[in-house]
């Protein structure tokens, strides 16, 4: 992402030493890493939260990373607390590989607000973008069935052991059956992004649906 | 709500969206955030020190003082703030904790004042973190032993209805509990004392008489000290004998140390006057005389320092025998090399490498006896090279049993090891707890949201007002996303002991027609209003005592499928029927037909997506 600035001490490292060793400067350059986010101004043009949002966002992202930049395992690490039964981490990998859009294994302030802004502020498109990013898991625009079946197995993991009625193994694989149904209209095999979109603005209940976090913030 | 994730919450319930396009249900509403207060800073004075906060970052946390409203309690009105009458310093460490999340001790504060201000705030002690909790336990443990010896001192009263066996052996382990006990104590002692002397005066030799030569003064005065050992012998069987009779556990107490050393203190005696004057065993009785002396080792119930070196030795056991086999190694080195380095020399005392091993042992240990000595200039060599390695090879381990021991000694408490085992165990077991009640906790509200719409819909003001459960906010919100979740798999979060019976009932059942769960078939024809399923229709369950109202909508796919719970009980009243807003509900009790019965029935509809345990009414 443009505009970030990384704080390192290994550049003072180099200035100032004359033989180090490789390894300690890539230690100290590990423990080091702190990332600052743009200015506020900027955010506020980029995304649809005002500023006293953003800054009570902020506040709360800075206190539970103080470092600025969350990796995958404190992601999954939060996100499974979110679910105490189930294991939520292979759908945490999922949503974390959606809201990391420069794929550069860290999340940071930008990415998670700019995340925040299209499914919080978002229109339906545009959320209905996000999701089928999300189901997309290689990002090549096809929703396969193999995608949506490790995206529909991630889900129902969530749920733990002890549901009723009882999980059973081929629940997943059946969801996914009756969500390739409604969705591929030309039967290939394959969700493109126009079919996906079309499909859900025809369901009402699903069309409801996107509305009911509006007021989260 | 698990700690300090509050501030994620927001973004897990944005990520929900996620499911919806998966979702075959329609998903239930959003709880409202009535209360639209903005953020503000709060501000704390505690004892004169002015401490400010975020409101939101209190609330993080809504089941202790700070973050629900028992704050108001001490609200200020006209300066505007929060007044407590406590420690400021401590309040230091307890607002930290809010802010990070992780609560610590600091290492300066008293013990009793620290938990006093966390019972104070309602914070649970065992959410001190990793990097404190040693200390915070380390501390109470030593506060408990130190109110345990005050009540000590005054526990030593009679109680009552203790048996003679309990008295006697509470004589016996604590002395100072009575006079009979301590007179019973001191006589012991002075009897072990007498025979030890007696043991060891025996072989003094006593002075030449005329008509015996110079003998030791066991054999001139055999009867006298044959008679003191019998006193002695006397008072320890008595002893032993009592002590066995009194222990709770005898078998416990014959395994014990203690209790081996009097037998083997007193055996030798015995076996003496059992075997008579009989020339071929008389030697080796005269080796059992040897064991007499253990009886030295009984000073150690009245030695409390004997005691903890025995347990010192007990427990460096490992770096004893790392001394042992470091020594022989270093001996049998030596003495091969002194051997053969001494090989050529004549008359040489090195005779074999087992006779080298005693130089080598008087060597490094610094002895220096002197009876063996190297000759050739090799010999020499090796040896000094010898006594220096035996020097460090002793040093080393030594200081390590020392420091052992004092620590021991200061310590003083192998049970408090114990118990603090099961203290780890507990604190974890509390923290699993606490953090597995959010999962109830959602199962848990939902039995009460289900009450209370059940309630708003009957209209009965006293009992809606019983059942409104003060959940905070962010509970709710929780509640919330776990809710969506079991709509988009339209599978439910039942608790464990739910979940075995189903499995049992499933495994009881096992009908070949039952068919698959609901969600599966696609038609998903069962939409609830915020109502929880009951979990198997035919089997009532006792504490599950609830009605569950379905609003039914009409399927745009299969108009004809209206399926309805069957076998209600109603907890307010029996078989009244209840109107759900804008539905076509007719909750009844029906009690069902045995399954095969059912299967017809099912075969005659033509939909899949009944359970054969269901039946069917039209409102």
């Amino acid at each position: 992402m443009d505009g970030k600035r990384l704080d390192t001490i290994s550049e003072r490292v180099d200035a100032a030493a004359v033989s180090a060793p490789d390894s300690i400067e890539d230690e100290l350059e590990l423990s080091t890493v702190r990332h600052r986010p743009e200015g506020l101004e900027q955010l506020e043009a980029q995304t649809r939260f005002s500023r006293k949002e953003l800054q009570i966002l902020y506040r709360g992202f800075k206190n539970e990373c103080p470092s600025g930049v969350v990796n995958e395992d404190t992601f999954k690490e939060i996100y499974a607390q979110f679910f105490p039964q189930g294991d939520a981490s292979t759908y945490a990998h999922f949503l974390f590989n959606a809201f990391d859009t420069d794929h550069n294994g860290s999340l940071s302030f930008e990415d998670f607000v700019m995340g925040l802004s299209i499914l919080l502020r978002g229109t339906v498109q545009e959320k209905l973008n996000w999701a089928f990013n999300l189901y997309d898991i290689n990002k090549d625009g096809y929703i396969t069935k193999e995608e949506m079946l490790d995206i529909m197995k991630a889900i129902y993991d969530m749920m733990g052991k002890c549901t009723y009625p009882v999980l059973k193994e081929e629940t997943p694989r059946q969801h996914v059956e009756v969500f390739f149904q409604k969705m591929d209209k030309n039967k290939d095999g394959v969700v493109t992004i126009d079919e996906f979109i079309d499909c859900c603005q025809n369901d009402e209940n699903i069309m409801r649906s996107m509305h009911i976090f509006e007021n989260v913030l | 709500m698990a700690t300090g994730t509050a501030a994620w919450l927001p973004f897990a319930r944005a990520a929900a969206i996620g499911w919806m396009p998966v979702a075959s249900c329609p998903m239930p509403l959003a709880p409202r955030d009535n209360s639209k207060k903005k953020d503000e800073l709060i501000m704390l004075n505690v004892s004169g020190r002015r401490f400010q906060t975020w409101r939101t970052t209190l609330d993080r946390y809504p089941d202790t003082l700070l973050g629900s409203s028992e704050k108001d309690f001490f609200y200020n009105e006209e300066a505007k703030e929060y007044f407590f009458d406590r420690d400021p310093d401590v309040f230091r460490s307890i607002l930290n904790f809010y802010r990070t999340g992780k609560l610590h001790y600091p290492r300066q504060e008293c013990i009793s004042a620290y938990d006093e201000e966390l019972t104070f705030f309602g914070i649970i002690p065992e959410i001190i973190g990793d990097c404190c909790y040693e200390e915070y336990k380390d501390r109470k443990r030593e506060n408990l032993e130190r109110l345990q010896d005050d009540q000590e001192d005054n526990k030593d009263m009679k109680l009552p209805n203790m048996t003679i066996r309990e008295t006697m052996w509470r004589a016996f382990e604590n002395p100072h509990t009575s006079t009979m006990a301590l007179v019973f104590y001191y006589v012991t002692g002075f009897f072990i004392a007498i025979s030890v002397i007696t043991n060891v005066v025996e072989t003094v030799p006593c002075g030449a008489t005329p008509h015996h030569k110079n003998m030791p003064c066991g054999e001139r005065y055999t009867v006298a000290f044959f008679c003191m050992d019998t006193a002695c012998v006397m008072i320890f069987t008595v002893e032993y004998l009592l002590r066995l009779f009194a222990a709770p556990s005898r078998y416990r107490f014959m395994r014990s140390v203690m209790s081996i050393i009097d037998v083997v203190a007193i055996l030798p005696y015995y076996i003496g006057l059992v075997m008579s004057n009989n020339e071929d065993v008389s030697g080796a009785f005269v080796t059992l005389r040897v064991f007499r002396v253990f009886r030295i080792f009984k000073f150690s119930r009245h030695s409390q320092g004997l005691r903890i070196l025995g347990y010192t030795l007990k427990s460096c056991a490992s770096e004893l025998g790392f001394l042992l086999f470091s020594l022989t190694m270093a001996i049998i080195i030596f003495a091969t090399v002194m051997f053969y380095a001494e090989k050529g020399s004549s008359s040489s005392k090195f005779t074999s490498i087992p006779a080298s091993f005693w130089y080598t042992i008087v060597t490094m240990t610094t002895l220096g006896y002197g009876d063996m000595v190297p000759k050739t200039i090799a010999g020499k060599i090796f040896g000094s090279i010898c006594s220096l390695s035996g020097v460090l090879v002793i040093a080393l381990p030594v200081p390590v049993i020392v420091s052992n021991f004092s620590r021991i000694y200061h310590q003083n408490q192998r049970a408090d090891k114990r118990r603090a085992q099961k203290v780890q165990k507990t604190r974890q077991a509390r923290i699993r707890i606490a953090k597995s009640g959010s999962a109830n906790a959602f199962l848990a509200s939902k039995h009460h949201g289900l009450l209370n719409e059940l309630l708003e819909l009957t209209g009965t003001e006293e009992d809606e007002q019983k059942l409104i459960r003060n959940t905070s906010l962010l509970e709710s919100q929780h509640h919330h996303l776990l809710h969506c979740l079991e709509k988009t798999t339209a599978h439910e979060f039942v608790d464990e002991h739910m979940f075995e019976q189903n499995c049992l009932e499933e495994a009881l059942q096992s009908y070949p027609s039952r068919s698959p769960s609901v969600s599966s078939q696609g038609s998903c024809t069962i939409c609830c209003c915020g109502s929880r399923r009951h979990p198997d229709p035919r089997v009532p369950r006792g504490p599950l005592q609830e009605l569950s109202a379905l609003h039914i909508q009409s399927n745009h796919r299969q108009p004809a499928n209206l399926h309805l719970r069957s076998n209600l009980n109603l907890r307010a009243e029996d078989g009244s029927r209840v109107n759900c807003k804008g539905g076509q509900v007719t909750t009844a009790i029906i009690s069902l037909p045995s399954p095969p019965s059912l299967a017809p029935h099912r075969e005659a509809s033509p939909s899949k997506g009944i359970a054969p345990n269901w039946c069917e009414v039209r409102s």
